[in-house]
């Protein structure tokens, strides 16, 4: 038992592989050369990559994991469900929900009287795929900032949806080509669909099957999806495609009739974004925080001090400072500077 | 308002051009006037408040907001309405309006206030306001929306939707202003056509083609008059009995940055020609005639120290004949009799001297001197055939430009800053400097002249050799060199190199080439053209009048 509290700059540190955690021997999301132990917060693949020795994460995201990389992407997989423990060196870790996709937790850390969150990316709205964000306070809380400006305030996903529902009212003939994360966004945008009353057939990328099988063996009821064949797409007027958001503008789209090009992401709120994609129909959703989420959560958990792993990180920085928490920049490497959403 | 806001919107988002002119067409159909009037005004840059500008616009949400978190969300943002669209924080004591005025509404009441009036105003309405709302406003208060419709594309847009000839409202566009009530009415036949103001009303200009070399293959050259091709500005002189006005090449008008020039031309002409600056050394370069422009306010030590001196090369019309159907060299000879009629004389202009043009290596020999650094008005040579009417537009085959070679040197990426509108999200904004004693110093910065591709190139270089972040600005390390291309420099104090470059571009990506091997600041002194800012080289008199005769 050790009485003395030690300060978590002195236990976790930044390594060129991600934030390590000394006292347990673990790293957390780690990226580079192979480490012995990652703890995973969620399955996005510049969060979980393949080729370390034991994955510690939430059943979901180490099905997940294997669905992308292979049963064999890790030596040893431990699955801790979400309110679990494991013990680790001398570090107690739990897994909470984050509210990011399926499966993501938070990685909550004890060890020398202090508490440390790890909420790798996280939302506070509510999604049909995943459980919702689960608040644990804590002496430190590590937050991403990927939507870190004030400029961002991300719509209510129906209203976002019914954009979506109207054009394909408005233009029956239209093939709705909308690029979605594979991993996430697509299946929480075919789930809002659904609940907005969408019950028709939903086609999908080839990208984005395997994905959205895992989810609706995982339990989450995607309703009628069926993959683009060559042979379908000149037949495609009036009906809703999905795809990654790099082949919206690729020559895997020109075949189908008179298309209107979307995107779902929280980009989508910066028109200029949209227009370098050439997006027409814009719907802004995303799986990340806010501003005012991040500000609020940080509010909530009542931490004494911020870090914040990557994004937006300085005015998020600022604006804490102006609040009286302290706040800095782990600068992680390795996180997709933007396209990731 | 609401419906402007929205088909703003969807013309921001809207590609092909086919579909732009369905909104803009549906919306002039179904908006009664005088609300379409000052939609047309404001997607056609015509519309201008007074008090309603960036600066105030800026001043109202820091006011209202973190100044910081606001300049962190406008670098990432890279435009001012949006980044305030989404920014704008509702008051807790907000004005509830029951609807948004209309569009003649908010002239009316822009014009009206005070500026401590309008910040207020605008706060009220920027409160009820939706996000896409709010950007409308701002656009259209302070102009200039690009939502990707030029001017021109508007009037073809026009011309469509009354079943007119484009040209036709060309005639009568700049004898009309905001809300176009009269236009509306005669494109929807209810009214007559608008008479083409015959006062002081602006002419659509003839304009000329790059010379290339294919166009040199069969090159009748006896067909063809010479001429210097002038490094001021295109203008167009117009003076009657109403008085005189002077208009840019797009058709803005100018007079009231140029009243020296005006106050002296009394006659009756509509006069093509190039405007430019007299100096102590005779006339004067681009860089001259720069003192001059777009200043807010005149400055008399300024007009005194830089008159305007106009080069004539054409007419359109003298003394109430119209030149535009003769022959090119018949208007001219009309010109010069016209001039020589003159009384009293005129000094304030002269004639553009015409060369005889013999064959390519005659050609070649007037492309030599145009080439010059040491003649600072002169950019390169104009080939117009004798036989051409003046012919409103770009019309192949007729007019000639040859600009001469830019100037060229290596020089090593210092700094990165993100673009703004479309390149938000790339470096697009560099800094280049030039060696001097084993440093390098900031020398121009240039933004253009690469593709998409290399955009994405260098945006990905950039990101991986940065070495600091200043706010916006981020540092690489100094290992990329791009060879700049430029029109001229001049000395300057203002600058820390002691050097500006005129129009600096990116002509080539040296991946190739080691950083020590760029160019060193001494280069650009050789390149210095013209009158120097701070001393006379007396030297180069005699080469300028050798050359003028």
């Amino acid at each position: 038992m050790i009485s003395e509290q030690i300060h978590p700059n002195k236990w976790l540190k930044v390594t060129p592989q991600g934030l390590y955690c000394a006292p347990g021997d673990f790293h957390i999301d780690a990226s580079g050369d192979p480490v012995s132990t990652d703890v995973v917060t969620h399955g996005h693949a510049d969060h979980a990559r393949s080729g370390h020795g034991r994955v510690i994460a939430t059943p979901e995201t180490i099905e997940i994991m294997k669905t992308r990389y292979g049963a064999d992407c890790a030596r040893e997989f431990v699955p801790i469900p979400y309110g679990g423990n494991i013990r680790l060196g001398e570090v107690e870790v739990g897994f909470e929900p984050a509210g990011h996709i399926l499966g993501s937790a938070q990685i909550v850390m004890d060890y020398a009287g202090q508490r440390v969150v790890c909420s790798g990316d996280y939302k506070r709205r509510t999604d049909p795929t995943c459980q919702p964000f689960t608040v644990v306070e804590c002496d430190v809380f590590i937050t991403e900032a990927t939507f870190g400006l004030p400029v961002f305030c991300h719509p209510d996903i129906k209203l976002e949806v019914a954009k979506l529902v109207e054009s394909m009212r408005l233009f029956p003939q239209r093939c709705h080509v909308v690029g979605v994360y594979s991993l996430g966004k697509c299946q929480r945008l075919i789930m809002e669909l659904r609940a907005a009353g969408f019950n028709r057939t939903i086609f999908l990328h080839g990208a984005l099957l395997k994905l959205c099988e895992l989810y609706q063996r995982l339990g989450v009821d995607l309703g009628e999806i069926k993959l683009v064949t060559e042979s379908d797409k000149p037949k495609l007027g009036g009906e809703l495609v999905l795809c990654p958001p790099s082949a919206i503008n690729d020559r895997w789209a020109r075949k189908m009739p008179d298309v209107v090009t979307s995107m779902a992401s929280g980009w989508m709120q910066i028109r200029a974004r949209a227009k370098q994609k050439l997006v027409e129909l814009p719907l802004v959703v995303s799986d990340h925080s806010d501003w005012d989420e991040l500000l609020q959560t940080i509010d909530d958990v009542r931490c004494r001090e911020v870090w914040v792993t990557h994004g937006r990180e300085e005015a998020l920085i600022h604006a804490l400072g102006k609040k009286g928490i302290k706040a800095r920049a782990l600068s992680l490497v390795g996180y997709e500077e933007e396209d990731n959403e | 308002m609401k419906d402007f806001a929205k088909l703003l919107d969807r013309l921001y988002f809207t590609h092909s051009n086919l579909a732009k002119a369905v909104l803009l067409k549906d919306y002039f159909a179904r908006t009664p006037d005088p609300d379409r009037g000052y939609a047309l005004a404001a997607i056609a840059g015509t519309l201008d408040f007074a008090f309603f500008k960036r600066a105030l616009v800026r001043d109202l949400i820091v006011s209202r907001t973190d100044p910081v978190l606001f300049e962190m969300s406008y670098d990432y943002v890279g435009e001012t309405s949006e980044t305030i669209a989404h920014l704008w924080p509702v008051s807790p004591d907000a004005v509830k309006l029951d609807r948004l005025p209309t569009l003649s509404e908010l002239v009316e009441t822009f014009g009206r206030l005070s500026k401590e009036e309008l910040k207020e105003y605008l706060a009220t309405l920027l409160d009820n306001s939706t996000v896409a709302e709010r950007w409308a406003l701002l656009k259209f208060g302070m102009g200039n929306p690009r939502v990707g419709v030029t001017t021109r594309f508007a009037k073809n847009v026009l011309a469509d939707y009354g079943t007119v000839e484009v040209h036709e409202i060309e005639e009568v566009w700049h004898s009309l202003s905001a809300p176009y009530v009269e236009l509306f009415q005669w494109l929807e036949k209810k009214a007559d056509k608008p008479k083409p103001g015959q006062s002081l009303t602006y002419m659509p200009v003839m304009l000329s083609h790059p010379l290339e070399e294919k166009d040199l293959q069969d090159f009748d050259y006896s067909l063809y008059s010479a001429e210097w091709k002038y490094d001021g500005i295109r203008v167009q002189l117009i003076s009657n009995s109403n008085g005189a006005a002077l208009f840019s090449r797009t058709g803005d008008q100018i007079t009231q940055s140029f009243p020296d020039l005006l106050a002296k031309a009394r006659f009756n002409a509509v006069l093509d020609g190039e405007l430019l600056v007299k100096t102590t050394a005779g006339i004067g370069s681009f860089n001259d005639l720069q003192q001059r422009l777009n200043r807010k306010r005149l400055d008399r030590k300024m007009m005194q120290q830089y008159p305007a001196y106009m080069i004539v090369y054409d007419a359109l019309f003298l003394d109430g004949e119209d030149m535009r159907p003769l022959p090119f060299l018949e208007r001219r000879q009309k010109l010069s009799q016209w001039w020589s009629r003159q009384d009293p004389a005129i000094d304030f202009m002269e004639l553009s001297e015409l060369l005889e043009l013999r064959d390519r290596d005659h050609m070649n020999e007037l492309r030599l001197k145009a080439n010059r650094t040491d003649i600072p008005y002169i950019e390169g040579l104009m080939l117009k055939r004798k036989d051409s009417a003046y012919v409103t537009g770009r019309p192949k085959g007729l007019w000639f430009k040859w600009k001469r070679d830019p100037l060229v040197v290596d020089a090593v990426l210092m700094y990165a800053q993100r673009g703004t509108g479309k390149r938000s999200s790339f470096y697009s904004d560099y800094t280049f400097g030039l060696w001097l004693n084993g440093e390098l110093l900031p020398v121009g910065k240039a933004y253009s002249g690469f593709t998409d591709e290399e955009l994405k190139q260098i945006d990905s270089w950039i990101r991986r050799n940065s070495t600091h972040s200043f706010g916006p600005v981020r540092e690489v390390k100094p290992e990329l060199v791009f060879e700049l291309a430029f029109d001229s420099v001049a000395k300057s104090t203002r600058h820390k190199s002691g050097f500006a470059m005129r129009f600096p571009r990116i002509s080539r990506i040296r991946w190739d080439k080691p950083a020590a091997d760029a160019d060193r600041m001494e280069i650009l002194e050789n390149m210095v053209q013209g009158e120097d800012e701070t001393e006379e080289t007396p030297e180069q008199q005699p080469l300028q009048q050798e050359f003028l005769w």
